[in-house]
């Protein structure tokens, strides 16, 4: 690990003159930064630690009725908020189904949207990555892609954004609130993370300086809390990150659809609004066809990377089997294996 | 530059100078308090070998820097037990052979007691599978584990009953 600065500012004001500099990064839990510069991936001159600074660990009901959670709440902490799980459902079941509980406990709200991906030649400094090092070429493209985007990928870089978190808060039209050198701003959580194109290197729209300090779930999505799941097939039902993903949420009004969400996760560097797949279940019945039609919809733009055309057909069916479930309607408790396919226990046959 | 910093670690406060930030609190228990029960498996935040309490809170210490934790309460397997008395998950261990080799058993340990007070996995196995699943064991001791892990949570359960009866 390169060595490094160390720096404990006092105040949100002081975090984002010390991190504006070049060279300098953000550390919250470090879960996945640390992991990064112990490989040499990430080689930051100077870690500014914003875990001190008061204010930001807190969940508060705001009066407009929508939710807002502090940037340093950590993961497991969110997911077990019993009004949170209450009001988001999806969101919680998505946060209980990455990573490990170990690792839920430290990594928090801000790092877990701005974990870096999980592509193997990101993270081998022997491999050319144009995310890495702009300009050296993508190793993935010829190499092991199998996991790779299917979505919005670029000649430049086909990997995947890791996050199951993200996937439900795209859904639900989260808005994350950035504090920076010229003051406060909003982003719609759609707007946060970038495609490639030729600039894989800039994975979000943030700016140097720039403090994610709190994410706001609308009081709308809390509509959706009785048809709501997150589902997602990876290579080991626990501790693994998603191949596809899917959150999917339903707002049922006398058997049609009211209105729908739908989100992908595994499948581009972004997590993957559906929206054209949300437009054809507005005013239908809950049905298996709406849903194929939804699945079709949803992946219509969707061409393999390389050697992964199999995801898009997975896609298209966690999407089906995730609107189905949402449909027969959120179980009272989180399953024991959250996300999983094949959980022992809620409805899980479409 | 020299950091100064000070953690409570197993209830007795300890003062450090770090002249490296770069020091995680795996290797702050292990080099500086040469206390090696934490073990230092990945390295990575894969194998959960390096599980400690932070503040009341099961965590990886290998991806923990320790100047960050300055102020925190630090317990380690060495400091779970009552003098010669073991604690309740360190009997059901040794009772239902949750281990072979011994590597990964202080971590699984501490995972296990974090996992019974975050009072999410009850006694269903299948919860329990999942709330442990940051902890390997390359002997393949799982059964034993899981069994362990049953036991100590009956006899925390029993315990709580007769408190409150």
């Amino acid at each position: 690990m390169k060595q490094f600065d160390y720096v404990r500012p006092a105040t949100v004001k002081e975090a984002i003159a010390a991190a504006a500099q070049p060279g300098a990064a953000y550390l919250a839990a470090g879960t996945n930064l640390l992991d990064l510069m112990k490989g040499n991936v990430s080689r930051p001159d100077r870690l500014v630690d914003v875990t001190h600074l008061d204010g930001l660990d807190r969940i508060d009901r705001l009066g407009d009725g929508s939710l807002r959670i502090g940037t340093l709440v950590s993961n497991a902490d969110l997911a077990h908020d019993v009004e949170f799980a209450k009001a988001y459902p999806a969101v919680a079941e998505a946060l209980l189904s990455g990573a490990s509980a170990q690792l839920r406990n430290a990594a928090t709200v801000g790092g877990n949207l701005l974990q870096r991906t999980r592509c193997a030649y990101f993270y081998d400094t022997a491999s050319r990555c144009n995310k890495r090092e702009p300009g050296s070429g993508c190793d993935a493209r010829d190499g092991e892609n199998r996991t790779h985007a299917v979505l919005g990928w670029s000649e430049s870089c086909i990997a995947t954004h890791p996050s199951d978190f993200c996937v439900p808060l795209v859904a639900f039209d989260a808005i994350v609130e950035v504090e920076g050198r010229s003051g406060r701003r909003e982003i719609p959580f759609d707007e946060l993370h970038r495609l490639p194109g030729n600039t894989p290197e800039r994975e979000t729209v943030l700016e140097p300086g720039d403090l994610i300090v709190a994410v706001r779930l609308p009081a709308a999505a809390r509509g959706f809390a009785a048809h709501a799941r997150y589902l997602k097939v990876r290579e080991r039902t626990s501790y693994a990150f998603a191949i596809v993903s899917a959150a999917a949420a339903l707002r049922i009004e006398n058997g049609k659809i009211a209105d729908a969400r739908l989100a992908l996760g595994g499948v581009a560097a972004k997590p993957w609004r559906a929206r054209p797949a949300e437009e054809v279940l507005k005013g239908v019945s809950p049905t298996a066809d709406a849903f194929q039609e939804a699945a079709w919809r949803a992946l219509t733009d969707a061409k393999p990377s390389g050697n992964n055309a199999y995801k898009i057909e997975l896609a298209r069916r966690i999407v089906v089997r995730a609107l189905t479930l949402a449909a027969a309607g959120t179980p009272a408790r989180i399953p024991a294996l959250p996300a999983s396919p094949f959980a022992s226990s809620g409805a899980i046959h479409a | 530059m020299n950091h100064s910093i000070s953690l409570t670690v197993n209830g007795a406060r300890r003062d450090f100078v770090l002249d490296d930030p770069r020091v995680t609190l795996l290797d702050l228990l292990r080099e500086r308090l040469h206390l090696t029960g934490t073990k230092k498996g990945c390295d990575r935040g894969q194998c959960g070998a390096c599980t400690i309490h932070v503040d009341g809170k099961r965590i990886n210490s290998c991806l923990a820097l320790a100047i960050s934790h300055d102020g925190a309460d630090i317990l380690t397997i060495e400091g779970i037990a009552r003098g010669d008395q073991l604690h309740p998950v360190q009997a059901a261990f040794i009772a239902h052979d949750g281990f072979q080799c011994g590597f990964c058993t202080p971590g699984q340990i501490m995972s296990a007691i974090g996992m019974m007070q975050e009072a999410q996995a009850g006694s269903d196995p299948e919860r329990i599978r999942e709330c442990m699943s940051g902890n390997l064991c390359r002997c393949g001791a799982y059964a034993g584990i899981v069994d362990a892990v049953l036991e100590a949570q009956a006899g925390a359960d029993e315990s709580n009953q007769r408190r409150s009866a």
